[in-house]
């Protein structure tokens, strides 16, 4: 295909206010410094990479920008090097503009109630406990690589229906898409038509055998006029509940883990008030927010007094959003008792993230599992915690050792 | 203090964040989309006034109003 791009390195950033790149080493390391060297210049910054790009630097600028569908479309939600053709159904809801969006998100809300959650819950304790009962007794463990990751993939997979055993191919798929693909579009692409044909599989298993899971739901839905969806719709739904439900959760425990595994008076409060875990999610949430999502300008508009020019990408931080001090009282500490929190870490408008109450528990089980088992822990001085880069932030080897230290 | 409150959700603003539910599960309600409505007529019982701000002051749209009566 003639649009395949081969992966390019960029220069490294040295004007960040001018020229900023979330994919630079500095970005993924310690985003926050930069964060606030670009709020403090302007509520809207631009750089020219990426062909051209916008980040909004305030919380209010981030909310304007997600409640504007007029003059920033969905149809693009990752900033990549290139702008490939857009494809019809990439991944609705979450690419879809109004007024196609509505339909395709109301019929991904149902299964993702906070009622429907409860049921998935005892479920999420026995995954959390059989994962800790794999390596509790080493004193040690990488809780990215063998604790956090596998909490999400066992949850999706459990809810469409697809073996649990199969989570390191969508682990890798995740990668492909999330974090080689802003630079290398092969690996992207193979990446989306892996997925389609592993789904496609399993689709064909269901029309004589039909379950009870998410993907027989989405086959059996009907649109307003009583027909199916087309395939391109159930499979590109499939692969965003898919990735979406992965490595975003698997970041939100990990930095609240590595969050805690710092802060032994956090976690102590946490074990004498276990009632405190979900006011403490949210504020892990604020502090830590994983996902960072994209508009595409398709209309000449202004945001916060800033000229902002159809052509270029957004890059729409809700993680640097969370962490503006206008919004947000003391917005650079943890604060796990926090009272007022309008946290974007979810999203704002219409695309508030589907999987938020999914989202949610499974990170306050994934703690309370946790706390209750292993009450004592700390980084590994021997060991590195590195961190994702890209679109999705979170800790990806996260060495800890066991017990008070010495 | 005899004054009353009411809390009330504007569903054109609401978004399904259900952070209300969840900080006052007495006053409010989800429906199968989980959109939020408010409980009855909205009518704030008493003892419950703390909960009525804590919901509005963690809704991520806005969409929630306490009004005095």
């Amino acid at each position: 295909m003639s649009d395949v791009s081969q992966p390019v390195a960029h220069p490294p950033v040295t004007d960040w206010v001018n020229d900023f790149d979330h994919t630079d080493p500095q970005w993924t390391e310690d985003p926050f410094s930069i964060w606030e060297e670009l709020r403090s210049a302007s509520p809207v910054v631009h750089t020219k990479r990426f062909l051209g790009c916008y980040m909004p630097t305030t919380y209010e600028a981030v909310r304007e920008i997600a409640n504007d569908t007029e003059h920033f479309s969905s149809r693009r939600i990752i900033v990549r090097d290139i702008r490939p053709e857009v494809a019809r159904n990439a991944a609705p809801p979450i690419t879809s503009d109004p007024p196609v969006h509505k339909p395709a998100k109301q019929l991904l809300l149902p299964p993702f109630t906070p009622d429907a959650m409860k049921k998935l819950e005892p479920r999420m304790r026995a995954i959390c406990n059989e994962l800790i009962d794999g390596f509790i007794a080493d004193g040690k463990v990488d809780a990215a690589a063998r604790y956090a990751k596998y909490i999400p993939v066992q949850a999706i997979a459990h809810m469409l229906g697809i073996p649990e055993s199969d989570s390191d191919l969508f682990i890798n798929w995740i990668h492909m898409i999330l974090e080689l693909g802003i630079k290398d579009e092969s690996k992207l692409l193979q990446a989306v038509q892996e997925m389609s044909a592993y789904f496609r599989t399993h689709i064909e298993e269901r029309r004589s055998k039909p379950t009870d899971d998410l993907i027989s739901y989405l086959m059996n839905a009907r649109d307003k006029e009583g027909q199916p969806l087309e395939e391109s719709h159930v499979l590109g739904s499939l692969r965003l509940l898919l990735i979406a439900g992965i490595d975003t959760t698997w970041s939100a425990i990990g930095s609240s883990l590595w969050h805690l595994a710092r802060t032994p008076a956090d976690r102590e409060r946490l074990i004498a008030e276990p009632g405190l875990i979900p006011n403490a999610v949210e504020e892990l949430l604020r502090a830590y927010s994983p996902v960072t999502m994209a508009r595409e300008v398709v209309k000449e508009t202004t945001i916060s007094g800033c000229p902002v020019k159809a052509g270029n990408m957004v890059l729409l931080s809700f993680p640097a959003a969370n962490r503006d001090p206008k919004m947000f009282p003391d917005a650079d500490k943890v604060v796990i008792d926090r009272r007022e929190n309008r946290h974007a870490a979810f999203g704002l408008g219409i695309h508030r993230c589907v999987g938020s109450n999914l989202a949610r528990m499974e990170m306050q089980v994934a703690l309370e599992e946790w706390l209750k088992r292993i009450p004592d822990f700390r980084l590994d001085p021997a060991g590195t915690v590195t961190w994702s880069q890209g679109t999705v932030r979170g800790p990806r080897q996260l060495p800890f050792l066991f017990g008070k230290a010495m | 203090m005899t004054e009353r409150l009411r809390v009330h959700v504007d569903p054109d603003k609401c978004q399904g964040h259900a952070r209300c539910k969840a900080l006052a599960p007495e006053l409010f309600e989800l429906d199968e989309y989980g959109n939020a409505h408010e409980a009855g007529d909205g009518t704030v019982p008493p003892g419950l006034e703390d909960k009525a701000w804590l919901a509005k002051s963690n809704c991520p749209e806005i969409a929630i109003d306490v009004i005095e009566e």
